[in-house]
This record gives C-alpha cells, sequence and structure tokens, in this order.
C-alpha cells in the first residue's frame, strides 16, 4: 500500500471514531429524550410515591437532601486540604505525599467498594442503618477527591502577587488565604463543587446498601431513603414501569446536562480571567 | 492572640488534611477486617480459585473464580471496544479539530463521562441487549453487550488522558516529521504518537480501573450468571454484580464472601492505580 492511500486510511478513521463517540452520545441521549419526554406526567411528580403511581417526587427531594449533606461534610474537608496543601505545606513534606497518595487512591475506588466501606462502617459499625446520615457520609469521602483537586487547582491559579502584596501591607498569612485568595479562587471551587454534585445525583451502587432504597420523603436524617439514580435502577430492574424508568432517566439526564452545562460554563470564565 | 489564631487556623487545615490518609486507612480497615475471617474460613485458595458459586446449596461453596473470570473478559472486551476508538478520537481533538468545533467537542466528550452508570445501564437494556439478540442471538444479556456497553463508558476517561499525552509531545516532533517528507497522518502516527506511548498506556490502564469497577450498568446487561465464562453470547457475572445481587439477602459466611469479593477487587484496583501513578509520575502527564 503506497504512503498516500495509508494516510487517507488512517484520516478516515481518525475521522470514524470521533463519528462513532459523538453519534453513541447523540444517539443516547436521543433516545432518551423522545422515548421519556411523553410519560413526564404530573402524576409522576405527586407528593407520594404508590406501586400504582411510581411518583419520582420523593426520589427528587432525597437526591437534594442527599446532595446538600454530602457536600457539608466534603467541601469544608476539601477547601481546607487545599489550603493546607497549597497556602501552608512545605514543598517536598512527606505528609503531603502521603496526602497526595492517599487522594489518588481516594479517586481510583469504585463506587461499589465505598457502598461496601459504608456500609460495614457507618451503616453497622456506627449502627446508623440504612439512612440519609450514612449514605451522605459515604459520599462525601467519595466525593472528596474531587473537589480537593479542583479547590487546589484553583488556589494555585492565583497569581503568587496577590499573597506578596497582602503580606506587603502587613496582612498574615490566615487573612492573605481569607481575604485576598480564597475569593477569588471561588469560581475554580465552585465548578469542582458543581462536578461533585453530578456525582452524587448519578451515584447507585454507593448507596443502595448506604441508604437503602425506601421511597418516601424522610423525616429524619435517620431515614432510609432512595435518590433519583437509586429509583431510576429500582424502576427498570424490577421491569413493570420500564415507561417511567424512561421518564425518570429524562429528568436525572436534563440535571446532568445542566450541571456540565453551568460546570464549564463557569470554568470558562475562570480560564478567561 | 492573633498569633494563636494562626497557629490554631494551620492546625485545622492541616487535620483537614489528614482526612484523605485517615479516610483510606478506615477503608482498608474494615473491608479487610471483615472480608478476611471469610477467606480464611473458606480457604483462600479455594475462595480464588473455586470454580463453584452455590451459597445456597448444603454445603455451600464459595468460589470467586467465575467472578474474576467475568469481571477480567467483559474489561478486556470493554479495552478492544473502547482504546481504538478512543485513541483515535484523542487525535482528532488534538491534531484534527478546528477550534470553532473543539469548543463544542470538548465538552461533549466530557458529558459523556458525566452521564450516570443506571442512564448507561438503562440505554443497553432497552437498546443494546435486543440489537444483540436480534443480531448474533442467544438472549441478548451477555459479555458482548457488556462489553459493548462498558467500552463506550470508558471512552471519556481513555479520550481525556490520551488526548494530554498527545499534547504534552513537543511540537518539534511533529514540525520535524513534516520537514521530513511525511504526511500529517504519518506525522501522528509514527512519531507523535510512539513519543506519548506511555501517556496512552497510562490511559487504558485507568480506563482499566473504570471498567473493571463498574457496577449498575454491567449488572443491568451482563445476565449475571455465576458460571464460568462460556462465550461471548452468553451471560456472566462480575465481582461488582455479585457484591450487589446478593449482599441484599446474604447472612453470616455468604455475607463473609461476598465482602471478600469486595477485598479482591480493591486489591485488584489498588494495583491498577499504582501502575495509573507510576505511568504518570514517568510521564509528568
Amino acid at each position: 500500500m503506497s504512503g498516500k492511500m495509508s494516510s487517507i486510511m488512517l484520516r478516515a478513521l481518525v475521522y470514524a471514531a470521533t463519528a462513532i463517540t459523538l453519534g453513541v452520545l447523540f444517539f443516547l441521549i436521543g433516545y432518551i429524550l423522545v422515548k421519556g419526554v411523553p410519560y413526564l406526567t404530573p402524576s409522576l411528580f405527586a407528593l407520594k410515591y404508590t406501586s400504582d403511581n411510581v411518583s419520582m417526587f420523593p426520589a427528587i427531594i432525597n437526591t437534594i437532601v442527599m446532595t446538600t449533606l454530602s457536600l457539608l461534610i466534603a467541601v469544608p474537608f476539601g477547601i481546607f486540604t487545599a489550603i493546607y496543601l497549597v497556602e501552608y505545606a512545605k514543598r517536598g513534606n512527606k505528609l503531603v505525599e502521603a496526602i497526595r497518595l492517599t487522594t489518588e487512591t481516594l479517586a481510583g475506588i469504585p463506587s461499589i467498594v465505598y457502598g461496601l466501606f459504608g456500609m460495614l462502617f457507618f451503616v453497622t459499625y456506627l449502627g446508623l442503618g440504612y439512612s440519609l446520615i450514612a449514605g451522605s457520609a459515604t459520599l462525601s469521602i467519595m466525593i472528596l477527591p474531587l473537589v480537593m483537586r479542583t479547590s487546589e487547582e484553583a488556589l494555585r491559579a492565583v497569581p503568587d502577587s496577590y499573597r506578596e502584596a497582602s503580606f506587603g501591607i502587613g496582612a498574615g498569612r490566615l487573612r492573605t488565604v481569607g481575604k485576598i485568595v480564597l475569593p477569588s479562587a471561588v469560581p475554580g471551587i465552585l465548578a469542582g463543587v458543581i462536578l461533585a454534585i453530578g456525582r452524587i445525583v448519578g451515584e447507585t451502587a454507593a448507596l443502595i446498601y448506604t441508604a437503602g432504597t425506601v421511597a418516601r420523603i424522610p423525616e429524619t436524617v435517620f431515614s432510609s431513603t432512595r435518590t433519583l439514580s437509586v429509583h431510576m435502577y429500582l424502576l427498570s430492574s424490577e421491569g413493570f414501569n420500564t415507561d417511567q424508568a424512561y421518564a425518570t432517566a429524562v429528568v436525572l439526564l436534563a440535571i446532568v446536562l445542566l450541571i456540565n452545562t453551568l460546570s464549564a460554563a463557569i470554568a470558562k470564565k475562570v480560564t478567561k480571567a | 492572640m492573633k498569633y494563636m489564631k494562626e497557629a490554631v487556623m494551620k492546625n485545622i487545615f492541616m487535620l483537614a488534611a489528614l482526612a484523605s490518609i485517615f479516610a483510606v486507612l478506615l477503608i482498608c480497615v474494615f473491608l479487610f477486617a471483615n472480608g478476611i475471617p471469610a477467606m480464611k474460613e473458606i480457604g483462600l485458595f479455594d475462595f480464588l480459585t473455586g470454580r463453584q458459586w452455590t451459597p445456597g446449596n448444603e454445603p455451600p461453596s464459595f468460589g470467586i473464580l467465575p467472578m474474576i473470570a467475568g469481571s477480567v473478559s467483559v474489561t478486556l472486551g470493554a479495552i478492544i471496544v473502547g482504546v481504538p476508538i478512543g485513541i483515535l478520537t484523542a487525535v482528532f481533538l488534538a491534531y484534527y479539530c478546528p477550534k470553532m468545533i473543539y469548543r463544542y467537542l470538548k465538552p461533549s466528550v466530557e458529558l459523556l463521562a458525566g452521564i450516570p452508570s443506571v442512564i448507561y445501564g438503562f440505554f443497553g437494556l432497552v437498546v443494546l441487549v435486543p440489537l444483540t439478540r436480534d443480531l448474533f442471538g442467544g438472549d441478548g444479556n451477555s459479555m458482548l453487550t457488556a462489553s459493548l456497553l462498558l467500552g463506550v463508558m470508558i471512552l471519556p476517561t481513555i479520550i481525556g488522558v490520551s488526548e494530554s499525552a498527545i499534547r504534552a509531545v513537543p511540537d518539534h516532533y511533529y514540525e520535524g516529521s513534516l520537514a521530513l517528507g511525511a504526511t500529517h497522518e504519518r506525522a501522528i502516527f509514527a512519531t507523535v504518537l510512539p513519543a506519548a506511548k506511555s501517556g496512552v498506556v497510562a490511559a487504558v490502564v485507568l480506563g482499566v480501573g473504570r471498567a473493571i469497577g463498574e457496577t449498575m450498568a454491567v449488572i443491568m446487561v451482563a445476565g449475571n450468571q455465576p458460571r464460568m465464562p462460556v462465550g461471548i453470547l452468553k451471560g456472566v457475572r462480575t465481582m461488582t454484580a455479585n457484591i450487589v445481587i446478593e449482599m441484599g439477602y446474604a447472612a453470616e459466611l455468604h455475607r463473609g464472601a461476598l465482602i471478600a469479593t469486595g477485598v479482591v477487587l480493591f486489591v485488584f484496583i489498588l494495583i491498577i492505580n499504582l501502575t495509573f501513578s507510576f505511568l504518570k509520575r514517568r510521564t509528568s502527564l
């Protein structure tokens, strides 16, 4: 085969691969929208879930509460760790290396392993039972590396001249971090937090055996709950409510699309500034 | 007073930073402490190489070789599907894509990573399962379907890491190659890609980690029969599926054996992660 021929073939392959990647994405989104939107009836957003009307409304509320709780735990830890790594730790510090290694490890652990751990530790050992709090504690560990890494990048992106100017007019390190560095890093941190929300909303395997599957709006943080993703999994595996599963998938997809767009928009703003 | 506050806050930041170390230790301790006794009772060798998983029998048999084989085979399938498409798409993004299109293409690829696994699983269930059933026969819930679905799911990982590896190759490799008379394609595939090799390998390793750890999507399309894989059109059960499917009703040794399955999965993942960080350090991605 001549060089020219093989070049043309390679180019065709490159274009074909990209077309497949995009094709799958658009087909998946399009298929679910077309099949699901007609079933988005008001009754699916009724206050109560019953076996006749598999309303997703309780699951939506649970998802919001679960997300809020997980963020409340993970975000302070993530930001504080990032502050320590960027503003306080000295270069080549052994502790820093240990933190990096463990964070990378956490980032690679699959959600089912988090689920197992959450079941063993929060549900059984701490005796929390299948509950909102056990689920969100598990998820907060899961999203910790994501929040930490994006916060760290955001802090590092703040120019040193900001810090030097602040020190120069007599501010201490804490004040410099709190008044100068953190505020400038907020958009970057926010983009990471939004991605973390996306992971929480989409999570299933880590929740089935930590938060359980009860389809009710929780009374306390010790109630068992199902989030929208768990709801969607149960609907499709039970197999009686496929149309409703399509409709739930539409809502989930819409949330994910919104989250991705928001995060990308904020990230774009950060790189521009 | 001011110094007090500085010192206190510094220590608070440091304590928070210890959280990830603490979390990893806690995860290791609880998984191993709950999984190892069961492994001992079953016998490590029998557990890892036993071909029978029959927790309901009297006496029960807990061999997870079928699930290990299941995880490895669908992961291999996912790599065969996802790696070529992923690397070629990464090449497109780095060397073919006009800037105007890149602005939309890159977020689309990232969106693939953001779609929850239940949605992929559901899509597999309603589209891929009937499709493979009609095209190749069998009941559609199979190793092939799971591999196809996982292949798509690891695309964003493969594309993202390969693209940065390709972009990390200095421009003069490409330019030098062109100056010697190579075509655009030859310069990329004979010069740039080989130079990005370890980064691309890192991408594949990370993809393996994603595929082997994936749970919900696989459960929904793989058939989940706990037996040694018998063909790509037949069902398989992965380690992840084994845990989720049976944990709900398992007790005593059965439960221990499921946690031990998690331990084996965890060890797989640790090895994969270490390989990835090693490759990543070498290429400074």
